[in-house]
């Protein structure tokens, strides 16, 4: 088991570093440099050679590889090139807003899509289950993009109840953000609870037309007893995975509904830094998300085999 | 007369279709089960049998509700009941033994668990009986070390083993019913003799009634007082179990006795002709019209009742069963082969073959390094002669499908050879292999729903092996299939149908056609009769048969059933966990002397005779691995002598009938130890 987890920590470890080679290499490829595209037009003479100096620019590609690298295992990311100040410095803010976005669109969407999910596959093709699987096939397939506009539009601007975009310093507390995100956080959910109810519906509905469930009933076993010893258990194991990626996806940031909420997340700081050449910026960004995805599903893939005797044991048997 | 327990009464059972009409898959059943009793219920797949042993729980699946009639259980109608009431009965009155205790065990709850739910829910026993109570049930069941066994997961256990902790739940409640559902279909031989011994051993301890559900009569031979015959949905016979066995009076019952492959006979079983209806297609006569050799038309245009027939306690659904009474001597004959005049030129030769499922790691592939000392198969030597028939033999995990598919080219041998007319080395290598290499051996596999593709019509499965082998096309292409179709005895209009629009007799008749349409020297039958109903087994056994005799095809036949076995083959190879234990002419294999794990399989054979009892000598033991030294059969083997048998693989033995062993008893030693 031990050997297991160590296995695909250092699985994980080469993907990062895959990711870490690739950004680096494509970067490097890109016609001109950091400072030419900073720099633009005043990309000639001395501004560019003292930039280019600055930088480190003028060493071999592998040696800033290597340099790059051994700092981001620091922590030490360098300096962005348009604030020119430290990225740690500009990353922390945008880490802990998108992760409270994140945490609260978890802690309501991911309870609420496996009730949902329950309901309707237990009341499969009645009324409960008619009603909730229209609304979710509905938000499944409206763009978020469309949902956010039309949230700010009738809860924000016809009703005026809340503010239609975020605007708070990238360094706000907690409470603040707080009032500010439940538009964004409804925007999201929508989408995210609307995938996962579907999925643990399929899967509800999978493991009650399965041979224990039956014999589970003809032993007699009161109803709910056997859904919730018999059927939950079982039909929620395969949801772990999809959770993972909601999380991962959630984590490195919802990029559209940031920008239309002008919400200061990471996903927003993608597109900014994007737009401004910042590429250490873009970099950094790149190993961070690389890093959300790699760990979440490692803790996804742990929690599956912890709970799945059937893998446990196969584990330890080898 | 002892007390009725359930009483099942003018039951009619059916679903609406999508045209809205009703149509019943259980026509006005009617029959009781008497305390202390084992009522056999006996059937082919769509019969109606399951369906009915469910209804007797009130339980009635998805889509089917009851039309009229009733279940009565101490003379309530349990398909009256409410849920809760129901929630009293089922488990505590009336237990159930599912199919597949595999699948009917819930993955991530301990054995201990499921059975303590049971007795919670059905007791009034304390935390500390009961855990003394699950261990009692799991010792009553023979489980080896219940104390430990409560606390693993049902996959961790044997196919044999969850079975039994699936007898163990049903008894947790003390039920005065027990309802078993095919409990023993998909065990291997010899741990279905001893599920059945086990069942037959708690009948009689317990006093508990049962209901015994199985489309094996050799399964319900062993264990029943009375048995009920169903065919479409209705009871056909219904009697006293040794009546019933040696002389049905229905003909359907009297056709299907006759279609089992019998281990005391050689020779191919008579099979019936077509195949049961489908549900709502039968509007008047008698359901077994088309298939009745003693049809008249007074049977077309009626339909029998059920006829109690006093001097043989027998109630029959036939209006011509006194003409049976006649022909019942006739039970133990079958069709004789035509021998094949043994050519002795051998088309197909392994030698020394060993196959391994350990994957070469890569640091030892690059090293050349050969990694598994203990491959699943090893030292394989067959010599295969044109026109014969050889069967591979063994439980599940022996090997033989192995075998089979590095033959065909699908699995790479780890060492020695298959060599292909006149001693060329065939690679194990598909992609090595020349094309007509591939046309000259042919597979055909288990279960024709998974072989055939769904979305092609019989014309395209069928035309894709001519248009590769042989470029045909057009009108050309079409004169072969139809030629194709006729030889496995099937229309021309077949040509139109898809898969789902075929019976399971006829889809394994396209797949045989798919076989020879490559005009194959050899063909691979894996299983091929596994998944048929007896009555259409019998029937693809014998046009096996005949196109061997008319087109000289060599068979290489794996199976695991020896009755089948000793009907197809001219020579039959016993395995066990991938080693040869036994090879002989199959008349021979089947006398002794044989090898004590031959013995062992022919022991627990059940044959649909009340009178012939299998022999267990061997505990069913599931071994994971073949061992690393030694004989292979050293973990179960009945009459091992000692470490000799741990450490030295046997030598090859010849008898003097021609079957040579692999034991390291003597091999007149083992004629007389057998006698």
């Amino acid at each position: 088991m031990l050997l297991l987890i160590l296995k695909r920590i250092g699985l994980g470890l080469i993907t990062l570093f895959i990711v870490s080679l690739i950004t680096f290499v494509g970067v490097e490829v890109l016609p001109g440099d950091a400072c030419t595209t900073y720099l633009e037009r005043e990309a000639y003479g001395a501004a560019l050679d003292a930039c280019i100096k600055r930088l480190g620019l003028d060493v071999p590609a592998y040696e800033r590889y290597l340099d790059w690298a051994s700092n981001v295992i620091r922590g030490d990311f360098g300096y962005s090139l348009s604030g020119e100040m430290p990225i740690n410095e500009v990353l922390g803010p945008r880490v802990k807003n998108s992760l409270v976005l994140a945490s609260v669109s978890i802690l309501i969407g991911i309870p609420l899509a496996i009730v949902l999910g329950i309901i309707t596959a237990l009341w499969r093709d009645k009324l409960p289950d008619i009603m909730i699987s229209t609304i979710t096939i509905f938000s499944m397939t409206i763009p978020e993009f469309i949902s956010a506009t039309l949230l700010i539009l009738i809860v924000a601007i016809w009703l005026g109840w809340l503010p239609g975009i975020v605007i708070i310093p990238s360094d706000a507390t907690f409470y603040e953000l707080l009032s500010n995100i439940i538009l964004p956080v409804v925007a999201i959910s929508m989408i995210m609870t609307a995938h996962m109810a579907r999925m643990v519906r399929s899967s509800v509905i999978q493991v009650m037309a399965s041979d224990y469930v039956q014999m589970a009933i003809l032993k007699g076993v009161p109803y709910w007893k056997m859904v919730f010893r018999h059927v939950l258990p079982n039909a929620l194991l395969p949801a772990i995975n999809v959770v993972a990626l909601t999380i991962a996806w959630l984590l490195g940031g919802v990029v559209v509904t940031e920008v239309v909420f002008n919400y200061p997340g990471l996903g927003r700081l993608v597109i900014e830094s994007i737009s401004n050449r910042d590429l250490p910026v873009v970099q950094a960004l790149a190993i961070i998300l690389a890093s959300i995805y790699v760990g979440i599903n490692l803790i996804a893939d742990l929690m599956t085999l912890m709970l799945n005797p059937r893998l446990k044991s196969l584990q330890i048997r080898k | 007369m002892s007390e009725i327990i359930e009483s099942v009464k003018n039951l009619s059972i059916g679903f609406n279709s999508q045209k809205g009409k009703q149509i019943s898959i259980l026509r006005n059943v009617s029959t009781n089960i008497k305390k202390g009793e084992t009522v056999g219920i006996v059937g082919e797949s769509g019969s109606g049998k399951s369906t009915l042993a469910l209804a007797m729980m009130g339980y009635i699946k998805q889509g089917l509700f009851p039309l009229k009639g009733e279940c009565l259980f101490k003379s309530e109608d349990l398909l009256k009941m409410s849920s809760r009431q129901l929630e009293k009965i089922r488990g505590r009155k009336i237990a159930m033994i599912p199919q597949n205790a595999g699948q009917a065990l819930t993955p991530n709850l301990k054995i201990g668990y499921q059975i303590d739910e049971a007795l919670r829910l059905h007791t009034d026993l304390n935390k500390t009986e009961r855990d003394k109570k699950i261990s009692e049930l799991l010792n009553k069941v023979r489980l080896p070390s219940p104390e430990t066994m409560a606390f693993r997961y049902p996959h961790e256990l044997s196919g044999g083993q969850q079975q039994r902790v699936a007898v163990a739940m049903a008894l947790a409640g003390k039920p005065d019913l027990l309802l078993l559902d095919e409990p023993t279909t998909g065990l291997d031989v010899t741990t279905q003799a001893h599920v059945l011994e086990l069942l037959r051993f708690i009948a009689k301890d317990t006093g508990t009634s049962m209901i015994y559900v199985s489309h094996d009569l050799g399964a319900i031979a062993q264990v029943s007082d009375r048995i009920v015959v169903m065919y479409a949905g209705e009871i056909v016979l219904e009697g006293p179990a040794r009546k019933i066995l040696k002389e049905p009076i229905h003909p359907y019952t009297y056709g299907l006795l006759k279609s089992i492959p019998k281990l005391s006979l050689a020779g191919l079983p008579a099979s019936m002709p077509g195949s049961q209806p489908q549900p709502g297609s039968i509007n008047e006569g008698c359901s077994f019209y088309d298939r009745c050799n003693l049809a008249t038309d007074h049977c077309k245009k009626n339909s029998p009742d059920l006829e109690h027939i006093k001097e043989l306690d027998t109630n029959v659904r036939c209006f011509n069963h006194k003409e049976l009474i006649n022909q019942n001597n006739n039970l133990q004959t079958s069709i004789t082969k035509k021998s094949n005049n043994s050519e002795a030129i051998e088309v197909l030769k392994l030698k020394d073959v060993s196959i391994s499922y350990a994957k070469q790691k890569f640091f030892d592939q690059l090293l050349n390094k050969i990694s598994d000392q203990n491959p699943t198969v090893k030292d394989i030597n067959i010599d295969i002669k044109k026109g014969e028939t050889i069967a591979l033999v063994g439980e599940s995990g022996s090997g033989k499908s192995t075998i089979l598919k590095s033959i065909a080219g699908l699995l790479k041998t780890k060492d020695g050879q298959i060599k292909f007319e006149n001693d060329r080395i065939l690679s194990s290598d598909l992609k090595m292999r020349n094309p007509n290499d591939l046309r000259a051996i042919q597979l055909i596999f288990q279960n024709p729903d998974e072989s055939l593709n769904p979305n092609h019509t019989v014309e395209q499965i069928l035309s894709q092996p001519l248009k590769l082998y042989f470029n045909l096309s057009g009108e050309e292409l079409k004169k072969n299939i139809i030629d194709l179709l006729k030889k496995v005895r099937l229309g021309e209009f077949y040509m139109s149908r898809y898969p789902r629009q075929l019976s399971g007799g006829e889809k394994q008749r396209v797949a045989v056609a798919r076989a020879f349409a490559a005009k194959p020297d050899i063909i691979l039958c894996d299983e091929v009769t596994s998944a048929l109903d007896v009555s259409v087994q019998a029937a693809v056994l014998n046009l096996l048969q005949q196109l061997k005799e008319d087109l000289g095809t060599t068979y290489v036949f794996v199976s695991h059933d020896l009755a089948v076995v000793r009907a197809i083959s001219d020579r039959v190879a016993v395995l066990y966990q991938g080693r040869l234990c036994e090879i002989g002419p199959s008349q021979n294999v089947y006398k002794f002397p044989s090898h004590p794990y031959t013995e062992v399989l022919l022991g627990a054979v059940l044959e649909p005779d009340p009178d012939i009892k299998p022999k267990l000598v061997a505990e069913d033991i599931v071994e994971e691995k073949p061992p690393e030294k030694g004989c292979s059969f050293q973990g179960r083997c009945p009459r091992k002598i000692g470490d000799i048998c741990n450490l030295e693989v046997p030598p090859w033995q010849i008898g003097e009938n021609g079957n040579a062993i692999r034991c390291h008893i003597n091999i007149d030693e083992l004629a007389s130890l057998q006698q």
